[in-house]
């Protein structure tokens, strides 16, 4: 399962799965999140919500210098803070931009498609989905 | 509160001497939580007496409060300020993004005095302010210097840019700051203020964690606030059709003021209902940040240019049920498109549409009855319904030729002071009037509310719930009045949309206050917040307000309203108890 962001037209911009995804890290706030919301130049435009799209050969993993980034069966990746420098490769290399930054603790902050977000966006923008069922519609 | 909360954190900034500072005001956010408690304290102690609202020595203060970014719709700035309106307490609530970036920018206020020499805007991070050269923004409107900011800064979907158009540049004194493109300080002026200061805008920005005591009941706190908000039908309401969904019941009611209140009912409100905007309209929605509900409804108005055949623009334009009433009922306007074209323009120059409707349709009538022509007006024509010359007249009152213009400029009691028809220049308090007629609560609210503002007290919802079914003593009535003022102190405090007011009862307030390691009851918070009502009474007393000298609009007692026994005698003997009760509370606080 990943995340997927299902309707991004339905988005009103509140933020609610940002905090979220910061609470399920721990943290109250948005130091921690995983995910972005903002307007495409401008509110009365709409909005852009970032997540890692679990890519299946992650960029972010193939530049990471000391291995903190694997990549994970079925696409995805998987970290690892006590390896990570710090140094914001990955974070530029992921050209999607979601590769998120804690600056508290100077470290990627990586979506796990957990899905936590997804139950408390209040109009269904996000879902969690199959990867199967996603390479079936391509 | 908890230790290591930057709540406790106030940035100050000079524009005179380009400076700032950050110190620990734990004291304040301790003995009155935050916004507008905290942000009244900061008035008693940065603005001087008798200071003009235009010069350098008055403070801009903006304040946050302890569930900013912890909770949802804890999603309001409150600004504090000396209005150059009505020359009293200043204070205006804005959503947008303002409230949660200047909490993850690591403040619970951000206090602005001096003024600069040439136009400036200021760039605030965590620990970081930038004094930026806006020489190029000045004379820009509202879109276009949004527009350009979020271009040069950094820091998409965690910043607010909040900025005044041409209105506050032309120190228009109801001019508005608008924070991302449709949300304002908008009531009493703050846009003025910043013109006077030079100030062309201010963005904001932060992404910080917050502590709270406990994380496991945190979290279990918060689903269950995000589940009422999200099942509460109140903001179902607000979502669906958004607070332009008043406009057909109030107009059923009797209450909807039309056409400089010479009536309370309007034959074209079907033209400009939320129902209208929704079916032929609606484009957009949109949320405050960490507000799941997402009352902002933004329509889209598509018009041909006239030159060109299949060529249009398509104009984004937020519309909500305070603008309706007095860009539309209050105008004779019955047309939605008519609305928007107008609204599109107000927003733009950047003024408080409430009060320009009301202006605009005093100088209507004064028109219609002869007190003024032509000549004062330059050749447009005042006329209702007429939507092309108020656009003029709209754009004649931020470039001001000349002298009436000017006095339009100012507000309604004081063009009326010079014009006359004073008996139909409906503010109370020097502020224009809300879009209710529906009884004495809603103008009792207007005339004692320390912004006299229809969200002080919510006296309209008086009218309708209680006095429609029963009469009752102006003594009840003011302590109804005043006892709902003292609690919205609570809430806006907290900086608690008031939509959501149905939801942060007492009980639960204060545990969401433990999670931010607030230990306070419910009598507590109710001691508070008569504090706080009492302190910005000593404010406005302090400046020369006296609710027994209140100039009362005789439109008000003329137009019957659904509570058929409203009359002046009524007001008066209210007023009159009011006055006296508001002095002994300050009496017997020390
Ligand atoms: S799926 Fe989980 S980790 Fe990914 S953005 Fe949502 S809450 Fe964060
Ligand atoms: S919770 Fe949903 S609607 Fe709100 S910002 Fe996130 S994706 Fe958009
Ligand atoms: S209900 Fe409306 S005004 Fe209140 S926080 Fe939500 S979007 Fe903002």
């Amino acid at each position: 399962m990943r995340l997927a962001v299902l309707e991004t037209e339905k988005c009103i911009g509140c933020q609610s799965c940002m905090f979220a995804c910061s609470r399920i890290h721990g943290e109250a706030g948005l130091s921690a999140s995983c995910i972005g919301v903002r307007s495409i130049g401008g509110m009365e435009r709409g909005f852009t919500v970032i997540v890692c799209k679990a890519c299946e050969d992650p960029p972010c993993a193939k530049v990471c210098p000391t291995q903190a980034l694997t990549s994970r069966k079925g696409g995805g990746i998987h970290f690892d803070a006590d390896k990570c420098i710090g140094c914001g490769h990955c974070r530029d290399a992921c050209i999607i931009g979601a590769v998120f930054w804690d600056d508290e603790t100077n470290k990627p902050m990586i979506c796990v498609h957990c899905g936590y977000c997804a139950g408390f966006c209040p109009h269904g923008v996000l879902g969690l989905q199959k990867r199967e069922a996603e390479d079936a519609e391509q | 509160m908890l230790n290591n909360d930057p709540l406790e954190n106030i940035l100050y900034i000079d524009l005179s001497k380009r400076m700032f500072k950050v110190e620990k005001r734990r004291d304040l956010f301790e003995k009155y939580m935050g916004g507008a408690g905290v942000a009244t304290a900061l008035l008693h102690e940065e603005c001087p007496e008798d200071c003009d609202p235009l010069g350098p020595d008055n403070p801009i203060i903006f304040a946050v409060g302890p569930l900013t970014a912890l909770f949802p719709l804890a999603s309001k700035t409150v600004a504090m300020f000396k209005s150059p309106l009505t020359g009293n307490l200043g204070e205006s609530h804005c959503g947008g993004r303002s409230a949660v970036a200047i909490r993850m920018a690591g403040y619970g206020a951000i206090v602005i005095k001096g003024a600069s020499s040439m136009p400036v805007y200021l760039s605030i991070a965590s620990n970081q302010v930038y004094f930026r050269d806006a020489s190029s923004l000045w004379g820009m409107g509202n879109f276009a210097t949004g527009r350009i900011i979020r271009e040069n800064e950094t820091g998409a979907g965690l910043r607010a840019i909040m900025r005044i158009g041409r209105a506050g540049e032309k120190l228009v004194s109801y001019a508005c700051v608008t924070s991302e493109t449709f949300r304002h300080f908008g009531r009493l002026g703050l846009g003025a203020v910043f013109g006077s200061k030079k100030l062309k805008a201010i963005v904001v920005s932060g992404k910080s964690s917050l502590p709270v005591s406990d994380k496991k009941i945190y979290k279990k706190i918060y689903d269950e606030v995000y589940k009422a908000a999200v099942d509460s039908p109140v903001m179902k309401k607000y979502h669906d059709l958004g607070t332009a969904e008043n406009i057909m019941p109030l107009n059923d009611f009797g209450g909807l003021p039309t056409r400089n209140l010479k009536e309370a009912r309007f034959e074209g409100a079907s033209g400009i209902s939320g129902e209208t905007f929704a079916e032929q309209y609606l484009g957009r929605r949109l949320a405050c940040s960490h507000c799941p509900v997402g009352c902002i409804h933004i329509a889209a108005l598509r018009e041909p240019y006239e030159d060109e055949a299949y060529f249009y623009k398509t104009s984004m334009i937020s519309y909500d049920y305070e603008s309706i009433y007095s860009l539309g009922s209050m105008l004779g306007i019955s047309s939605a498109s008519d609305f928007l074209k107008l609204m599109d323009k107000v927003e733009a120059l950047g003024m408080d549409s409430m009060s320009l409707g009301v202006i605009l349709a005093w100088a209507t009538e004064a028109r219609e009855r002869g007190l003024i022509s032509e000549k004062e007006t330059g050749g447009t024509k005042l006329e209702w319904g007429n939507v092309k010359e108020y656009m003029k007249v709209a754009g004649y009152i931020v470039s001001q030729p000349n002298d009436f213009y000017k006095a339009l400029a100012r507000g309604v009691e004081h063009a009326a002071s010079i014009y006359g028809g004073e008996n139909y220049a409906l503010a109370f308090g020097g502020n224009e009037m809300p879009g209710y007629h529906t009884g004495p609560g809603t103008h009792l609210g207007a005339f004692i509310g320390a912004r006299h503002s229809h969200l002080d007290n919510g006296g309209y919802g008086i009218d309708q719930k209680t006095l429609v079914n029963r009469k009752m003593k102006p003594e009840e009535l003011i302590d109804i009045l005043l006892e709902e003022e003292r609690w919205r102190q609570v809430l806006s405090s907290l900086v608690v949309c008031f939509f959501a007011r149905g939801i942060y009862s007492p009980e639960l307030v204060t545990r969401l206050l433990g999670i931010a390691g607030f230990d306070l009851s419910t009598d507590d918070l109710q001691r508070i917040g008569r504090e706080i009502h009492n302190e910005k009474y000593r404010f406005k007393i302090r400046e020369g307000f006296a609710v027994d000298t209140l100039r009362l609009p005789e439109r008000i007692f003329e137009t019957p309203s659904p509570i058929n026994w409203l009359n002046e005698r009524y007001i008066k003997d209210a007023l009159k108890y009011a006055h006296k009760t508001i002095l002994k509370e300050l009496d017997a606080e020390h």
